[in-house]
């Protein structure tokens, strides 16, 4: 935020004007990339400071009609999966979206997933049992629990996110995120640990709840910010 | 960073709540001239919480103001992330890493002699949580590894 820039007054800091995230502007853009970084490197060379520049450049816009186009679809079931529990349905939808992620995977050359130590099945499972009010022993010993449970949350969207950019169409910041909160049974069981945990008395489970799981976006968007 | 304009209103006094806490440097650490770009040697700090695969994640509490090493030589395939905030884009990290820790545009500047040359080591920092000061103890630990390193410019980038 330009604002904050000008409240700690940096010795040279360039305000780029791009979603948060990204500081660089645009993934795989390595030209947008180099100007942006060139800009910076450049306020090196001013002889005194501290300086605040604006970056002139705005990344650029992703047309919205082609986003409406190729907005993801939603996870189709099986007529005997109606009554399956949240964990079948988020197991169903991990096997139905795999080959999307082996596809970005190959494509990439690389995931950012995996950082939890556990496959996805047995992160959704892990998160269900923490929803349905019965956790489970942790996955992993070396962090707290909470960690744990967070780390398996972030696994689910990592893996959710990463897969549908693979699918045809035009992806935006906002429209994966709503895709997932929206049309997945794996948001849909977030927000069931979402209101479990919101009620806990435990401080770090709350503080889970409070700013790690659900975007505040999402949250005001259902009336819930 | 993004515009306050662009921002709903929810967010805008969010992000305008945080500024009475925000320390200033007082110092002007950094500011002289240092030389001319091309004899530079530069590393990146982030705020991203980027580690190496298997490194261990960040985490709540004290897990939270520590930091990890990226070793400049290392693969993007190995760089992950374990923010614990919720409320930026992560998606363009998950296609190309360079969109927040630029660390192949670094080495391309480097091996076209715009800079002199790419830190051994990098370090990443977990950003959210509050207060920023949390962090003061390992942020001039790092910047004594950074003067070891000949490191004499610092990219930093935020999340």
């Amino acid at each position: 935020m330009r604002e904050h820039a000008e409240a700690i007054r940096p010795p040279r800091s360039l305000w780029v004007p791009f979603v948060l995230g990204r500081p660089l502007g645009v993934p795989n853009d390595a030209a947008f990339q180099r100007r942006v970084l060139v800009a910076a490197l450049n306020l090196l060379q001013r002889p005194s400071g501290p300086v605040l520049e604006d970056y002139p450049e705005d990344a650029p816009a992703i047309n919205v009609e082609d986003s409406q186009e190729g907005m993801a679809c939603p996870i189709s079931f099986a007529s005997d999966m109606a009554d399956a529990t949240p964990l079948n349905k988020v197991k169903a939808e991990i096997s139905q979206l795999q080959a999307w992620h082996d596809l970005a995977v190959r494509q990439r050359g690389r995931t950012a997933t995996g950082v939890a130590g556990v496959s996805f099945e047995a992160a959704a499972a892990f998160v269900a049992a923490w929803a349905a009010g019965t956790p489970a022993p942790a996955f992993r010993k070396d962090i707290p629990a909470i960690d744990a449970l967070r780390l398996a949350c972030d696994e689910l969207k990592t893996f959710y996110s990463e897969s549908v950019m693979a699918q045809p169409g035009t992806h935006t910041v906002e429209s994966i995120q709503d895709w997932f909160w929206g049309q997945t049974a794996a948001g849909k069981l977030l927000f069931e640990l979402h209101a479990r945990t919101l009620l806990s008395r435990d401080t770090p489970e709350k503080h889970f709840a409070e700013n790690n799981l659900v975007p505040r976006r999402i949250r005001h968007i259902i009336g819930n910010g | 960073m993004v515009r306050l304009a662009d921002l709903p209103e929810w967010e805008r006094a969010h992000m305008l709540e945080k500024i009475p806490n925000l320390p200033q440097f007082g110092i002007r650490a950094w500011v002289a001239e240092g030389g001319p770009l091309a004899q530079r040697r530069v590393a990146i700090v982030t705020t991203a919480g980027l580690h190496l695969r298997g490194d261990r994640p960040f985490g709540q509490g004290s897990a939270s103001s520590d930091y990890r090493v990226l070793p400049g030589g290392g693969g993007s395939a190995d760089i992950v992330m374990s923010q614990l905030s919720t409320n930026f884009d992560r998606s363009g990290f998950q296609q190309d890493i360079n969109v927040a820790f630029p660390i192949d545009r670094l080495r391309e500047l480097a091996a076209e002699g715009f800079i002199g040359s790419v830190a051994d080591f990098h370090y990443s920092f977990m950003g959210a949580g509050s207060p920023v000061t949390r962090m003061e103890a390992k942020a001039r630990e790092v910047a004594g590894l950074l003067k070891k390193d000949r490191v004499d410019a610092v990219l930093l980038t935020p999340v």
